[in-house]
């Protein structure tokens, strides 16, 4: 039995759809990762499973129970906030007792669980300090031991990491995880950050203007995109308008701008249908002499170089004008290559996606809101 | 075992606060008495009687004085609030710069006439610009009067503009001031193009509470009054000479006409705009000096000390004389006016005791609802405003109106109608504090409680109510002192019963025979039982939080 299941769920505030139509399952003791931009609908989307929100259509099922009219203190999930909402006025004890009191447990039970989860969390030998004298990596610890304390099944939690300075986040990241993973919780984390979320998350739902767009492992979602705002959102990638010039069951040949050709996988498209293809940065090869265009061999000149530590991005405009990125690992970067350089950038017919050509264009598709 | 009741009954609460329809039922009775005790009462109450107000229209000679008073309580409560402003303004900025032991002492300083009873302000600025006063060896006398009225409404006016200024100063951010300073900008055209710009909103408030605070004051004004009249001491004087009809007319155009004057200065305030595209370097460089920041500083803080400080501390002189002339004797004794001294000290306390509780309990849902917006934000913004109406209009048209209300309830006893009248006029105080507290805690931490299992009483008494007990206990006082310190509505309403500030204001005008040392000592009294009740509620706060 899944332990999370939303059913047709839309949340509207006035004219918006914060939620549109959200369908999916979390199984029990998963770790789901809800990707998607600002605005997208992830808040939205936990405060209605916390019970926080009511949605105007659809239903919120745990544990195969329907809740959707259940008050959020009475579904045993834990909703934990950017800011963790650690309460200011009570010792960190104090906070993580706070559930199990709330549910009626007698305080010395409530005290003794309290004290488990703090070492659980190593914070025991903090317990009487208060949450401002606290790291913002100890305070999210506490956030989870409040939650854990409190005997949820389910923790929601908000951009946890969101609040932490970078190297602190990596390191969180995976303690995050294991944690969770020990206490035999199912979560629900929110992020902007597809990094994080392809690092923790068993799953990954992508959200976009409060619709769900894929969800799926994080290898299925990176290299299956399933839609053109997914391909860009997770990873980074190159679109090119394209036609499609001939189909075969080895595949299709496209017709990009000014009659170059590209060839590619995916055949499932028909004659003379305009399509996008989405190429991969990393699955793109540069070379520093231009061999004349040819297909999935194209030149173009470099309009750009930017170091990024472990790996040199040159973009590069093409004869016909399109732009595509090419990202390259430092240790295979053999030659010099520098802007306003004449390059060959060649790609594999098999790294690559097309996508129907959306109703509101390239760009419009590409938006996050 | 008070204990055990204790909590069985709060779990109770907690439980029955989950339901939806409880809680429906808790807004819906608070709502209801807002509407009930607090807004309609005073509309409908001078409707009854406007028929009254058209015999008045035939004498030229009283309409003439009714416009005459309604005009002055506009123009001495929007030159009092300017005047206040310009000179707050600059004790503020001194005070939120802290940074010594006198600072802090000055800021206890300047809210001295805000805790004083305004019928000791009145009777104080009396002295001191009196005949008698201190500064009369230097020729200066102010009879009662216009300019009397002015000087007493310019000092208790004065610290709800520092109060409300200091918060917004020490509130402010000042990463604006600093971002100017790198930009090559001196301190003077800092403050007028960045720093006041910002605070505007808080300019705002401050000059509307002043201006409510001065058109609404009436137990002092008749103090300092001689035979000037404004609104409010128009209608306590028809009111002692028993003309219903003027005192009518009087209290129903202010009450429509500073409710409008209100909205407008809201509306016209956000249009508001600060010059702030010229900046004059030189006369600005000037302004910016060492040198000119000391004299502004020294000219402020005299300002404060002769205008506002002394004039409303001067009682404390012939208080202190009624100790060793017999007075105090008298007055312990309990003969002669004071028997009905301390029958009326009583009756200021009980109702203050009733008044705040009441409004506490029902003050409080109506906070969340401001504080939530719970209701949607048109519905918000409409109780905001009725919320609000009792401190935009003068109290003594709002007693007017209370009191023919009230009174149609023939079954009612005096007593209750002074509650009511009390009631109606403090409740914005603990509204406004608890809302405003509310609104700054987070509603994340709410509902990260409520996932946590806590239900909504419980999330309330556990968490909101421990991070609000200051504004709890801010508010609680403000509607308490308020009440202790009423006047304006208590002279409207009450016929037969007095309560102590409407019994000093008779005694002030020597409607009872007393002398100088019974006044001040009485006066004394008030005020020495007023911050010995604060002190208490202070301690039993401070003891029950530990």
């Amino acid at each position: 039995m899944p332990a999370l299941r939303l059913l047709n769920v839309t949340k509207r505030f006035g004219a918006i759809k914060a939620l549109d139509d959200v369908t999916f399952e979390v199984k029990d003791r998963e770790y789901l990762c809800v990707l998607g931009s600002t605005g997208s609908g992830k808040t939205t989307l936990l405060r209605s499973i916390a019970g926080i929100l009511h949605p105007d259509d659809g239903d919120v099922y745990l544990d195969g129970e329907k809740v959707t009219e259940i008050s959020a203190e009475e579904r045993n999930a834990v909703y934990v906030p950017q800011t963790y909402a650690l309460f200011p006025h009570m010792t960190i004890l104090e906070n993580v007792v706070f559930g199990p009191l709330a549910k009626n447990t007698s305080r010395g039970i409530a005290e003794e669980t309290a004290g488990r989860m703090l070492k659980l969390v190593r914070l025991d030998k903090r317990a009487d300090a208060y949450p401002n004298e606290l790291s913002g990596g100890m305070q999210q610890r506490v956030a989870l031991a409040r939650g854990l304390a409190s005997g949820a099944k389910l923790l929601l939690l908000d951009e946890p990491l969101g609040a932490l300075d970078g190297r602190l986040r990596l390191e969180l990241r995976t303690k995050l995880r294991k944690l969770a993973k020990e206490s035999n919780l199912t979560v629900i984390h929110v992020t902007h950050d597809q990094e994080e979320a392809m690092t923790i998350g068993d799953r990954i739902l992508v959200l976009r203007k409060g619709k769900l767009q894929q969800l799926g492992t994080p290898y299925h979602v990176y290299n299956r995109p399933e839609k053109i705002f997914v391909a860009n959102f997770v990873g980074n990638t190159t679109f090119l308008e394209a036609i499609v010039k001939t189909r075969s069951k080895e595949g299709s040949t496209l017709r990009l701008r000014e009659g170059l050709t590209v060839r590619v996988r995916d055949s499932s498209f028909e004659t003379d249908e305009a399509v996008i293809l989405s190429i991969r940065e990393e699955n793109t090869s540069i070379m520093p002499e231009p061999k004349g265009d040819e297909p999935n061999r194209l030149s173009g000149e470099v309009t750009a170089v930017h170091f990024l530590g472990s790996f040199i991005r040159y973009v590069v405009m093409l004869t016909n004008g399109d732009v595509i990125a090419a990202r390259v690992p430092i240790k295979e970067v053999n030659t010099e290559i520098n802007k306003g350089d004449w390059v060959s950038i060649s790609f594999d017919p098999m790294n690559t996606h097309i996508y129907e050509y959306p109703t509101l264009g390239l760009q419009g598709e590409l938006e996050a809101n | 075992m008070a204990i055990r009741l204790f909590e069985s009954v709060m779990a109770t609460l907690d439980k029955l606060s989950s339901r939806p329809k409880v809680k429906k039922v808790v807004y819906a009775f608070a709502v209801s008495f807002l509407i009930s005790v607090i807004l309609l009462p005073p509309v409908l109450g001078i409707s009854f009687k406007l028929g009254l107000a058209e015999q008045v229209l035939s004498n030229p000679e009283l309409v003439n004085r009714s416009e005459a008073a309604i005009f002055w309580s506009f123009i001495i409560a929007l030159s009092v609030a300017s005047l206040d402003l310009i000179a707050g303004l600059p004790l503020a900025w001194i005070i939120s710069a802290g940074g010594s032991r006198w600072i802090s002492i000055l800021d206890a300083l300047a809210d001295i006439p805000f805790v004083i009873p305004t019928v000791a302000l009145g009777f104080s600025t009396l002295l001191f610009w009196g005949k008698t006063g201190p500064v009369s060896v230097l020729g200066v006398i102010v009879p009662p009067g216009l300019l009397l009225v002015l000087l007493l409404h310019f000092a208790f006016s004065f610290p709800v503009i520092v109060r409300v200024m200091v918060g917004e100063l020490m509130a402010h951010n000042t990463i604006y001031e600093t971002a100017a300073k790198t930009l090559g900008a001196r301190a003077f055209p800092i403050a007028r193009t960045v720093t006041l710009p910002l605070l505007r909103p808080g300019l705002i408030a401050a000059f509307l509470l002043a201006f409510a605070r001065s058109l609404s004051e009436t137990g002092a004004t008749v103090i300092v009054a001689g035979l000037f009249e404004n609104g409010p001491v128009f209608i306590k004087n028809a009111k002692d000479a028993g003309l219903e009809g003027p005192m009518v007319l009087v209290s129903f155009t202010l009450i429509i006409s500073s409710v409008a004057v209100f909205a407008l200065i809201r509306l016209l305030g956000t249009r508001l705009k600060i010059p702030i595209k010229n900046v004059y370097p030189v006369p600005e460089a000037g302004l910016s000096s060492n040198r000119s920041v000391n004299i502004r500083n020294g000219v402020t803080l005299l300002v404060f000390g002769l205008f506002v400080l002394i004039p409303s501390i001067y009682i404390t002189f012939p208080a202190i004389g009624a100790l060793t002339d017999g007075t105090l004797q008298k007055a312990i004794s309990g003969l002669g006016v004071w028997s009905s001294f301390w029958q009326s000290m009583t009756l200021s306390y009980v109702i203050a005791v009733i008044v705040t509780l009441i409004n506490i309990v029902m003050g409080l849902p109506i906070a969340i609802l401001i504080a939530r917006k719970k209701l949607g934000k048109l519905a918000t913004t409409l109780i905001d405003a009725v919320v609000n109406v009792p401190i935009v209009v003068p109290s003594v048209a709002l007693g007017v109106s209370l009191g023919f209300f009230w009174r149609s309830f023939s079954f009612l006893p005096e007593f209750w109608i002074l509650v009511f009248a009390h009631m109606t006029i403090t409740y914005t105080y603990f509204v406004q504090a608890m809302a405003a507290a509310i609104e700054g805690i987070p509603e994340e931490m709410e509902e990260t409680a409520r996932t946590l299992g806590g239900r909504p009483f419980r999330v309330f008494r556990k968490i909101i109510l421990p991070l609000t007990k200051y504004s709890f206990l801010s508010g609680s006082i403000l509607v308490f002192t308020r009440s202790v310190d009423e006047t304006g509505a208590a002279t409207a309403v009450s016929q037969t019963l007095k309560t102590a500030p409407v019994l000093l204001v008779s005694w002030v005008k020597h409607q009872v025979i007393v002398t100088d040392s019974d006044i001040a000592l009485g006066i004394a009294f008030l005020v020495l039982t007023s911050f010995a009740s604060l002190l208490v509620l202070r301690l039993i706060v401070y003891r029950g939080k530990k």
